[in-house]
Protein backbone atom coordinates (compact mmCIF):
# COMPACT_ATOMS: atom_id res chain seq x y z
CA UNK A 1 0.00 0.00 0.00
CA UNK A 2 1.48 3.21 -1.03
CA UNK A 3 -0.80 6.38 -0.86
CA UNK A 4 1.62 8.90 -0.79
CA UNK A 5 2.91 8.35 -4.18
CA UNK A 6 -0.07 8.03 -5.82
CA UNK A 7 -0.74 11.70 -3.84
CA UNK A 8 2.91 13.22 -4.98
CA UNK A 9 1.51 12.26 -8.60
CA UNK A 10 -1.50 13.99 -8.67
CA UNK A 11 -0.14 16.72 -7.09
CA UNK A 12 1.96 17.84 -10.12
CA UNK A 13 -1.34 19.60 -11.06
CA UNK A 14 -2.45 22.28 -9.04
CA UNK A 15 -6.03 21.58 -9.62
CA UNK A 16 -6.06 18.09 -8.06
CA UNK A 17 -7.21 17.91 -4.49
CA UNK A 18 -5.77 16.56 -1.40
CA UNK A 19 -7.52 13.33 -0.56
CA UNK A 20 -6.65 12.85 2.41
CA UNK A 21 -5.57 9.31 2.16
CA UNK A 22 -5.61 6.53 4.89
CA UNK A 23 -3.05 7.41 6.94
CA UNK A 24 -3.92 11.11 6.86
CA UNK A 25 -7.16 9.71 8.41
CA UNK A 26 -5.74 8.55 11.15
CA UNK A 27 -3.62 11.08 11.62
CA UNK A 28 -5.16 13.92 13.98
CA UNK A 29 -8.33 12.24 14.57
CA UNK A 30 -9.84 11.14 17.87
CA UNK A 31 -12.08 9.10 18.37
CA UNK A 32 -15.08 11.40 19.12
CA UNK A 33 -15.24 12.90 15.80
CA UNK A 34 -14.59 9.69 13.82
CA UNK A 35 -18.26 9.26 14.76
CA UNK A 36 -19.73 5.54 15.09
CA UNK A 37 -20.33 2.46 13.05
CA UNK A 38 -23.38 2.93 12.00
CA UNK A 39 -22.89 1.60 8.45
CA UNK A 40 -21.58 -2.17 9.97
CA UNK A 41 -24.69 -1.72 12.18
CA UNK A 42 -27.16 -1.59 9.48
CA UNK A 43 -25.26 -4.61 7.71
CA UNK A 44 -25.00 -6.91 10.55
CA UNK A 45 -29.10 -5.86 10.86
CA UNK A 46 -29.76 -6.53 7.78
CA UNK A 47 -27.96 -10.04 7.85
CA UNK A 48 -30.24 -10.73 11.09
CA UNK A 49 -33.54 -9.60 9.66
CA UNK A 50 -32.48 -11.96 6.85
CA UNK A 51 -31.79 -14.88 8.80
CA UNK A 52 -35.02 -14.34 11.02
CA UNK A 53 -36.77 -14.24 7.86
CA UNK A 54 -35.43 -17.73 6.22
CA UNK A 55 -35.95 -19.45 10.03
CA UNK A 56 -39.78 -18.40 10.39
CA UNK A 57 -40.26 -19.30 6.70
CA UNK A 58 -43.38 -20.66 6.28
CA UNK A 59 -45.66 -19.16 9.46
CA UNK A 60 -44.08 -15.82 7.78
CA UNK A 61 -45.52 -15.85 4.64
CA UNK A 62 -48.96 -17.46 5.80
CA UNK A 63 -48.79 -14.22 8.02
CA UNK A 64 -47.51 -12.04 4.91
CA UNK A 65 -50.74 -13.41 2.93
CA UNK A 66 -53.28 -12.67 5.67
CA UNK A 67 -52.09 -9.31 5.72
CA UNK A 68 -51.50 -8.32 1.91
CA UNK A 69 -54.74 -10.36 0.57
CA UNK A 70 -57.16 -7.07 1.37
CA UNK A 71 -54.82 -4.58 -0.30
CA UNK A 72 -54.30 -7.36 -2.99
CA UNK A 73 -58.12 -7.52 -3.36
CA UNK A 74 -59.12 -3.80 -3.05
CA UNK A 75 -56.26 -2.59 -5.66
CA UNK A 76 -57.83 -0.67 -8.34
CA UNK A 77 -54.10 -0.08 -10.02
CA UNK A 78 -53.16 -4.39 -10.29
CA UNK A 79 -49.69 -2.80 -8.78
CA UNK A 80 -49.35 -4.97 -5.53
CA UNK A 81 -49.87 -7.94 -7.76
CA UNK A 82 -45.89 -6.85 -8.14
CA UNK A 83 -45.69 -7.63 -4.43
CA UNK A 84 -44.30 -11.28 -3.53
CA UNK A 85 -46.83 -13.02 -2.27
CA UNK A 86 -48.33 -16.34 -3.26
CA UNK A 87 -47.95 -16.75 -6.82
CA UNK A 88 -46.91 -19.52 -8.80
CA UNK A 89 -43.43 -18.91 -10.89
CA UNK A 90 -44.16 -20.86 -14.31
CA UNK A 91 -41.62 -23.18 -14.90
CA UNK A 92 -40.94 -24.06 -18.47
CA UNK A 93 -38.22 -26.78 -20.02
CA UNK A 94 -38.42 -25.30 -23.75
CA UNK A 95 -38.73 -22.09 -25.01
CA UNK A 96 -42.43 -20.13 -24.63
CA UNK A 97 -45.21 -21.72 -23.28
CA UNK A 98 -46.23 -24.90 -25.80
CA UNK A 99 -50.14 -24.90 -26.85
CA UNK A 100 -53.26 -26.86 -27.98
CA UNK A 101 -56.59 -25.55 -28.51
CA UNK A 102 -59.17 -26.91 -26.04
CA UNK A 103 -61.08 -28.28 -29.14
CA UNK A 104 -58.53 -30.37 -30.83
CA UNK A 105 -56.55 -31.28 -27.38
CA UNK A 106 -56.42 -35.32 -26.87
CA UNK A 107 -55.33 -37.00 -24.36
CA UNK A 108 -54.34 -40.42 -25.35
CA UNK A 109 -53.83 -43.49 -22.61
CA UNK A 110 -52.20 -46.30 -23.79
CA UNK A 111 -49.42 -48.92 -23.09
CA UNK A 112 -50.08 -51.79 -20.41
CA UNK A 113 -54.01 -51.79 -20.78
CA UNK A 114 -56.56 -53.55 -22.13
CA UNK A 115 -58.62 -50.65 -24.11
CA UNK A 116 -56.36 -47.92 -24.93
CA UNK A 117 -58.05 -44.78 -25.51
CA UNK A 118 -57.79 -41.01 -26.99
CA UNK A 119 -59.99 -38.44 -24.79
CA UNK A 120 -61.22 -34.82 -25.46
CA UNK A 121 -61.35 -32.25 -23.29
CA UNK A 122 -65.38 -32.86 -23.29
CA UNK A 123 -64.61 -36.02 -22.57
CA UNK A 124 -62.85 -35.31 -19.31
CA UNK A 125 -65.59 -33.28 -18.54
CA UNK A 126 -68.40 -35.25 -18.64
CA UNK A 127 -67.12 -37.70 -15.97
CA UNK A 128 -67.47 -37.63 -12.59
CA UNK A 129 -65.47 -34.48 -11.32
CA UNK A 130 -63.22 -33.87 -8.49
CA UNK A 131 -62.37 -31.30 -6.38
CA UNK A 132 -59.41 -30.89 -4.40
CA UNK A 133 -58.28 -27.53 -2.06
CA UNK A 134 -54.72 -28.15 -1.39
CA UNK A 135 -51.19 -26.24 -1.96
CA UNK A 136 -49.15 -26.20 -4.53
CA UNK A 137 -45.58 -26.69 -3.14
CA UNK A 138 -42.14 -26.47 -5.37
CA UNK A 139 -39.22 -28.23 -3.81
CA UNK A 140 -37.14 -25.16 -4.14
CA UNK A 141 -39.56 -23.40 -1.80
CA UNK A 142 -42.69 -21.39 -3.03
CA UNK A 143 -45.48 -22.54 -2.47
CA UNK A 144 -49.36 -21.47 -3.39
CA UNK A 145 -51.72 -22.36 -0.53
CA UNK A 146 -55.20 -23.23 -0.96
CA UNK A 147 -55.47 -23.76 -5.14
CA UNK A 148 -58.64 -24.99 -6.30
CA UNK A 149 -58.09 -27.75 -8.51
CA UNK A 150 -60.92 -29.84 -10.17
CA UNK A 151 -60.66 -32.83 -12.52
CA UNK A 152 -60.89 -36.89 -12.90
CA UNK A 153 -59.71 -38.96 -10.79
CA UNK A 154 -56.39 -40.27 -12.11
CA UNK A 155 -57.60 -43.53 -10.82
CA UNK A 156 -60.82 -43.83 -12.77
CA UNK A 157 -59.19 -43.12 -16.20
CA UNK A 158 -57.02 -46.47 -15.57
CA UNK A 159 -59.94 -48.40 -14.58
CA UNK A 160 -61.49 -47.43 -17.64
CA UNK A 161 -58.61 -48.11 -19.94
CA UNK A 162 -58.21 -51.63 -18.30
CA UNK A 163 -54.69 -51.93 -16.67
CA UNK A 164 -53.41 -55.23 -16.99
CA UNK A 165 -51.43 -57.68 -14.04
CA UNK A 166 -48.14 -56.80 -15.49
CA UNK A 167 -48.46 -53.07 -14.88
CA UNK A 168 -46.47 -51.21 -12.29
CA UNK A 169 -45.72 -47.81 -13.49
CA UNK A 170 -47.09 -44.50 -15.26
CA UNK A 171 -45.05 -42.25 -17.82
CA UNK A 172 -46.70 -39.17 -18.35
CA UNK A 173 -45.76 -36.84 -21.58
CA UNK A 174 -45.82 -32.96 -22.01
CA UNK A 175 -46.97 -31.85 -25.29
CA UNK A 176 -44.01 -29.30 -24.97
CA UNK A 177 -41.82 -32.20 -26.07
CA UNK A 178 -39.51 -32.32 -23.56
CA UNK A 179 -40.89 -32.73 -20.12
CA UNK A 180 -41.98 -36.30 -18.95
CA UNK A 181 -43.01 -37.44 -15.00
CA UNK A 182 -43.68 -40.70 -13.41
CA UNK A 183 -45.80 -42.54 -10.69
CA UNK A 184 -45.75 -45.97 -9.27
CA UNK A 185 -49.08 -47.40 -9.97
CA UNK A 186 -49.76 -47.50 -6.29
CA UNK A 187 -49.50 -43.66 -6.30
CA UNK A 188 -51.69 -42.72 -9.34
CA UNK A 189 -54.33 -44.93 -7.59
CA UNK A 190 -54.36 -42.15 -4.32
CA UNK A 191 -57.73 -40.14 -4.09
CA UNK A 192 -55.60 -36.62 -4.32
CA UNK A 193 -54.27 -37.49 -7.98
CA UNK A 194 -56.03 -36.53 -10.34
CA UNK A 195 -55.83 -35.36 -14.12
CA UNK A 196 -56.92 -31.66 -13.57
CA UNK A 197 -59.00 -29.55 -16.40
CA UNK A 198 -59.85 -26.37 -13.79
CA UNK A 199 -57.20 -24.41 -11.61
CA UNK A 200 -59.30 -21.64 -9.11
CA UNK A 201 -62.25 -22.45 -10.68
CA UNK A 202 -61.22 -21.30 -14.02
CA UNK A 203 -59.88 -23.75 -17.12
CA UNK A 204 -56.25 -24.14 -16.58
CA UNK A 205 -54.58 -21.48 -17.94
CA UNK A 206 -51.87 -21.86 -20.90
CA UNK A 207 -49.52 -20.74 -18.55
CA UNK A 208 -50.53 -23.37 -15.61
CA UNK A 209 -50.23 -26.69 -18.22
CA UNK A 210 -53.50 -25.86 -19.66
CA UNK A 211 -55.90 -27.22 -21.58
CA UNK A 212 -55.16 -30.32 -19.20
CA UNK A 213 -51.86 -30.83 -17.00
CA UNK A 214 -51.89 -33.55 -13.42
CA UNK A 215 -51.87 -32.42 -10.35
CA UNK A 216 -50.26 -34.84 -7.84
CA UNK A 217 -51.33 -33.25 -4.06
CA UNK A 218 -49.09 -34.68 -1.93
CA UNK A 219 -45.35 -34.82 -4.07
CA UNK A 220 -43.80 -31.24 -4.93
CA UNK A 221 -44.80 -29.67 -7.90
CA UNK A 222 -42.39 -31.24 -10.78
CA UNK A 223 -44.11 -34.13 -10.16
CA UNK A 224 -47.54 -32.49 -11.56
CA UNK A 225 -46.72 -32.37 -14.93
CA UNK A 226 -48.06 -29.32 -17.52
CA UNK A 227 -49.47 -29.52 -20.73
CA UNK A 228 -50.12 -33.34 -20.46
CA UNK A 229 -50.84 -35.45 -23.44
CA UNK A 230 -50.07 -38.82 -23.30
CA UNK A 231 -50.05 -41.96 -20.41
CA UNK A 232 -48.31 -44.64 -20.67
CA UNK A 233 -49.23 -47.66 -18.38
CA UNK A 234 -45.34 -49.27 -18.38
CA UNK A 235 -43.88 -52.15 -15.85
CA UNK A 236 -41.29 -50.32 -14.45
CA UNK A 237 -40.67 -46.65 -13.38
CA UNK A 238 -38.78 -44.68 -15.85
CA UNK A 239 -37.46 -41.20 -14.18
CA UNK A 240 -38.90 -38.03 -15.13
CA UNK A 241 -37.02 -34.58 -17.01
CA UNK A 242 -35.70 -33.48 -14.02
CA UNK A 243 -35.20 -36.75 -12.29
CA UNK A 244 -32.76 -37.36 -15.03
CA UNK A 245 -31.22 -33.91 -15.78
CA UNK A 246 -31.67 -32.17 -12.13
CA UNK A 247 -31.00 -35.97 -10.10
CA UNK A 248 -34.32 -34.59 -8.17
CA UNK A 249 -35.84 -37.90 -6.16
CA UNK A 250 -38.04 -39.80 -8.41
CA UNK A 251 -40.38 -40.17 -4.99
CA UNK A 252 -41.03 -36.70 -4.66
CA UNK A 253 -43.20 -36.45 -1.32
CA UNK A 254 -43.74 -33.03 0.19
CA UNK A 255 -41.29 -32.80 3.47
CA UNK A 256 -39.93 -36.42 2.61
CA UNK A 257 -37.80 -36.24 -0.10
CA UNK A 258 -34.96 -33.93 -2.00
CA UNK A 259 -32.86 -34.02 1.28
CA UNK A 260 -35.14 -33.70 3.62
CA UNK A 261 -37.48 -35.32 6.06
CA UNK A 262 -39.89 -32.99 7.62
CA UNK A 263 -43.57 -33.13 8.80
CA UNK A 264 -45.59 -31.84 5.91
CA UNK A 265 -46.61 -28.52 5.87
CA UNK B 1 0.63 20.51 5.51
CA UNK B 2 1.65 20.46 1.82
CA UNK B 3 -2.08 19.66 0.90
CA UNK B 4 -3.66 22.48 2.57
CA UNK B 5 -0.99 25.25 0.55
CA UNK B 6 -1.78 23.19 -2.38
CA UNK B 7 -5.63 23.98 -2.21
CA UNK B 8 -5.39 27.69 -0.98
CA UNK B 9 -3.34 27.81 -4.44
CA UNK B 10 -6.72 27.28 -6.27
CA UNK B 11 -8.85 30.20 -6.64
CA UNK B 12 -12.38 29.81 -4.80
CA UNK B 13 -15.05 27.53 -6.60
CA UNK B 14 -12.92 26.87 -9.62
CA UNK B 15 -11.01 23.80 -10.64
CA UNK B 16 -11.59 20.16 -9.82
CA UNK B 17 -11.00 17.68 -7.11
CA UNK B 18 -10.40 13.66 -7.54
CA UNK B 19 -13.54 11.97 -6.01
CA UNK B 20 -12.93 8.14 -7.18
CA UNK B 21 -9.97 6.53 -8.58
CA UNK B 22 -9.78 3.83 -11.04
CA UNK B 23 -10.15 1.10 -8.65
CA UNK B 24 -13.35 2.56 -7.22
CA UNK B 25 -14.45 3.40 -10.67
CA UNK B 26 -14.44 0.01 -12.22
CA UNK B 27 -15.53 -1.73 -8.78
CA UNK B 28 -18.74 0.59 -9.56
CA UNK B 29 -19.20 0.10 -12.80
CA UNK B 30 -18.60 -3.87 -12.62
CA UNK B 31 -21.10 -3.89 -9.89
CA UNK B 32 -23.46 -1.86 -11.50
CA UNK B 33 -23.17 -4.33 -14.94
CA UNK B 34 -23.48 -7.56 -12.81
CA UNK B 35 -26.63 -5.52 -11.02
CA UNK B 36 -28.08 -4.74 -14.04
CA UNK B 37 -28.12 -8.24 -15.36
CA UNK B 38 -29.50 -9.70 -12.37
CA UNK B 39 -32.58 -7.00 -12.09
CA UNK B 40 -33.49 -8.09 -15.79
CA UNK B 41 -32.98 -11.85 -14.65
CA UNK B 42 -34.39 -11.73 -11.93
CA UNK B 43 -37.78 -9.74 -13.44
CA UNK B 44 -37.88 -12.89 -16.03
CA UNK B 45 -37.99 -15.21 -13.61
CA UNK B 46 -40.30 -13.62 -11.54
CA UNK B 47 -42.88 -12.19 -13.68
CA UNK B 48 -44.51 -14.58 -16.03
CA UNK B 49 -44.92 -12.40 -19.00
CA UNK B 50 -41.26 -11.41 -19.25
CA UNK B 51 -40.38 -15.20 -18.80
CA UNK B 52 -42.37 -16.13 -21.41
CA UNK B 53 -41.35 -13.83 -23.88
CA UNK B 54 -37.91 -14.40 -23.43
CA UNK B 55 -37.92 -17.90 -22.72
CA UNK B 56 -34.42 -20.23 -21.89
CA UNK B 57 -35.77 -20.08 -18.19
CA UNK B 58 -32.65 -22.69 -16.78
CA UNK B 59 -30.26 -20.49 -18.98
CA UNK B 60 -31.41 -17.24 -17.52
CA UNK B 61 -31.64 -18.86 -14.01
CA UNK B 62 -28.02 -19.74 -14.38
CA UNK B 63 -26.67 -16.31 -15.28
CA UNK B 64 -29.11 -15.00 -12.63
CA UNK B 65 -27.08 -17.48 -9.99
CA UNK B 66 -23.76 -16.80 -11.56
CA UNK B 67 -23.89 -13.42 -11.78
CA UNK B 68 -25.40 -12.81 -8.19
CA UNK B 69 -22.81 -14.89 -6.53
CA UNK B 70 -20.00 -12.81 -9.29
CA UNK B 71 -21.25 -9.35 -7.16
CA UNK B 72 -19.00 -9.15 -4.21
CA UNK B 73 -15.85 -10.00 -6.21
CA UNK B 74 -15.53 -6.72 -7.67
CA UNK B 75 -15.78 -4.98 -3.84
CA UNK B 76 -13.45 -7.87 -2.57
CA UNK B 77 -10.35 -8.17 -4.95
CA UNK B 78 -10.37 -4.28 -5.33
CA UNK B 79 -10.49 -3.78 -1.42
CA UNK B 80 -7.70 -6.55 -1.13
CA UNK B 81 -4.58 -5.06 -3.21
CA UNK B 82 -2.21 -2.41 -2.37
CA UNK B 83 -4.36 -0.54 -5.41
CA UNK B 84 -7.10 -0.11 -2.80
CA UNK B 85 -6.00 2.48 -0.41
CA UNK B 86 -8.81 4.97 -1.65
CA UNK B 87 -11.68 2.52 -1.73
CA UNK B 88 -10.55 0.93 1.51
CA UNK B 89 -10.87 4.90 3.10
CA UNK B 90 -13.92 5.05 1.41
CA UNK B 91 -15.55 2.30 2.85
CA UNK B 92 -14.14 3.68 6.42
CA UNK B 93 -16.46 6.60 5.46
CA UNK B 94 -19.20 4.68 4.59
CA UNK B 95 -18.97 3.31 7.87
CA UNK B 96 -18.60 5.57 10.19
CA UNK B 97 -21.33 8.29 10.94
CA UNK B 98 -20.97 11.72 12.44
CA UNK B 99 -23.64 13.89 14.62
CA UNK B 100 -23.37 16.06 11.34
CA UNK B 101 -24.45 13.02 9.31
CA UNK B 102 -27.44 11.97 11.91
CA UNK B 103 -28.46 15.97 11.38
CA UNK B 104 -28.27 15.34 8.32
CA UNK B 105 -30.56 12.17 7.43
CA UNK B 106 -32.91 14.09 10.17
CA UNK B 107 -33.15 17.07 8.14
CA UNK B 108 -33.91 15.00 4.68
CA UNK B 109 -37.12 14.16 6.45
CA UNK B 110 -38.03 17.47 6.98
CA UNK B 111 -40.12 19.20 4.21
CA UNK B 112 -38.01 21.05 1.04
CA UNK B 113 -37.32 24.06 1.70
CA UNK B 114 -36.90 23.42 5.56
CA UNK B 115 -34.74 20.69 4.20
CA UNK B 116 -32.59 22.41 1.92
CA UNK B 117 -32.16 25.28 4.19
CA UNK B 118 -31.18 22.68 7.46
CA UNK B 119 -28.37 20.43 4.96
CA UNK B 120 -26.81 23.46 3.83
CA UNK B 121 -25.60 24.51 7.27
CA UNK B 122 -24.53 21.36 7.61
CA UNK B 123 -20.68 20.20 6.18
CA UNK B 124 -21.19 16.84 5.07
CA UNK B 125 -17.81 14.47 4.08
CA UNK B 126 -17.05 13.10 1.19
CA UNK B 127 -20.36 11.02 1.12
CA UNK B 128 -23.84 12.28 2.81
CA UNK B 129 -25.68 10.55 5.26
CA UNK B 130 -28.46 9.12 2.43
CA UNK B 131 -24.91 7.82 0.47
CA UNK B 132 -23.83 6.22 3.53
CA UNK B 133 -27.22 4.41 4.09
CA UNK B 134 -27.66 3.21 0.58
CA UNK B 135 -23.71 1.59 1.09
CA UNK B 136 -24.73 0.05 4.34
CA UNK B 137 -27.87 -1.09 2.78
CA UNK B 138 -26.58 -2.50 -0.15
CA UNK B 139 -24.21 -4.15 1.24
CA UNK B 140 -26.24 -5.51 3.86
CA UNK B 141 -29.21 -6.63 1.39
CA UNK B 142 -26.61 -7.60 -1.45
CA UNK B 143 -25.37 -10.82 1.15
CA UNK B 144 -28.96 -11.28 2.18
CA UNK B 145 -30.09 -11.88 -1.82
CA UNK B 146 -26.74 -13.74 -1.81
CA UNK B 147 -27.37 -16.13 1.20
CA UNK B 148 -30.95 -16.88 0.26
CA UNK B 149 -30.34 -16.99 -3.19
CA UNK B 150 -27.89 -19.61 -2.55
CA UNK B 151 -30.72 -21.63 0.18
CA UNK B 152 -32.95 -21.20 -3.27
CA UNK B 153 -30.62 -22.70 -5.63
CA UNK B 154 -28.94 -25.35 -3.76
CA UNK B 155 -31.86 -26.22 -1.88
CA UNK B 156 -31.22 -30.01 -0.62
CA UNK B 157 -29.73 -29.60 3.07
CA UNK B 158 -32.49 -26.79 4.10
CA UNK B 159 -36.00 -27.36 5.80
CA UNK B 160 -38.47 -26.58 3.48
CA UNK B 161 -40.05 -24.41 5.66
CA UNK B 162 -36.47 -22.48 5.54
CA UNK B 163 -36.45 -23.25 1.78
CA UNK B 164 -40.05 -21.40 1.83
CA UNK B 165 -38.27 -18.83 3.75
CA UNK B 166 -35.22 -18.19 1.62
CA UNK B 167 -37.60 -17.51 -1.31
CA UNK B 168 -39.73 -14.77 0.91
CA UNK B 169 -36.72 -13.11 1.89
CA UNK B 170 -35.21 -12.98 -1.14
CA UNK B 171 -38.40 -11.76 -3.19
CA UNK B 172 -39.26 -9.06 -1.01
CA UNK B 173 -35.20 -7.72 -0.77
CA UNK B 174 -35.22 -7.88 -4.26
CA UNK B 175 -38.09 -5.64 -4.63
CA UNK B 176 -36.58 -3.04 -2.22
CA UNK B 177 -33.28 -3.14 -3.87
CA UNK B 178 -34.85 -2.66 -7.11
CA UNK B 179 -36.64 0.24 -5.73
CA UNK B 180 -33.36 1.79 -4.09
CA UNK B 181 -31.43 1.17 -7.10
CA UNK B 182 -34.49 2.99 -9.18
CA UNK B 183 -33.58 5.89 -6.54
CA UNK B 184 -29.87 5.77 -6.99
CA UNK B 185 -30.44 6.36 -10.55
CA UNK B 186 -32.70 8.76 -10.73
CA UNK B 187 -30.79 11.01 -8.09
CA UNK B 188 -27.55 11.01 -10.18
CA UNK B 189 -29.09 11.42 -13.06
CA UNK B 190 -30.56 14.60 -11.60
CA UNK B 191 -26.79 15.87 -9.83
CA UNK B 192 -25.19 15.82 -13.70
CA UNK B 193 -21.85 16.57 -11.32
CA UNK B 194 -22.00 14.16 -9.01
CA UNK B 195 -22.48 11.83 -11.66
CA UNK B 196 -19.33 13.25 -13.80
CA UNK B 197 -18.13 12.03 -10.95
CA UNK B 198 -18.81 8.60 -11.26
CA UNK B 199 -17.22 8.21 -15.04
CA UNK B 200 -14.61 10.24 -15.11
CA UNK B 201 -13.37 10.24 -11.12
CA UNK B 202 -13.17 14.15 -11.05
CA UNK B 203 -15.64 16.45 -9.38
CA UNK B 204 -16.09 20.28 -9.71
CA UNK B 205 -14.87 22.37 -6.80
CA UNK B 206 -17.91 24.51 -6.66
CA UNK B 207 -19.85 21.26 -6.40
CA UNK B 208 -17.34 19.99 -3.05
CA UNK B 209 -18.33 23.48 -1.56
CA UNK B 210 -21.90 22.70 -1.21
CA UNK B 211 -22.11 19.50 -0.92
CA UNK B 212 -18.76 17.49 0.97
CA UNK B 213 -17.09 20.61 2.88
CA UNK B 214 -15.79 18.54 5.26
CA UNK B 215 -14.14 16.79 2.88
CA UNK B 216 -12.69 19.43 0.83
CA UNK B 217 -11.38 20.70 4.20
CA UNK B 218 -9.47 17.39 4.95
CA UNK B 219 -11.51 16.70 7.68
CA UNK B 220 -12.69 13.53 6.07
Amino acid sequence: MNPPAGEAGRGAQWSVPPEPGPEQDRRGSTPADRGSPVGRRVVLGLLGLGAVGVVAGSPLQDGLDAALAPIQRNDPTGLSDLLPGDYFRIYTVTDGYPYQSPVSYRLSVDGLVDRPTSLSLADLRSRPATSLVRAFQCVTGWRVPDVHWQGVLLSDLLDEAGVQPAARALRFLSFDGAYSESLTMAEARRPDVIVAYAMGGRPVSQAHGGPVRLYVAPMYGYKSIKWLSHIQVVDRVEPGYWETVGNYDVEAWVGRSNGRNDPTT
Amino acid sequence: MAATIRRRSAPAGRGWLDRFDGVERAVHWVNAALMLVLVFTGATLYLAPLGQAVGRRALVEDIHVYCGIALPVPLVIGLAGPWGGRLRADLRRFNRWTGSDRMWLRAAFRERSRRQALQAEIEVGKFNAGQKLNAAWTAGAGLVLLGTGLIMRWYHPWPLSWRTGATLVHDWMAVAVGIVVIGHIGMAVSDPDALRGIFTGRIRRSWAERHAAAWLDGRD
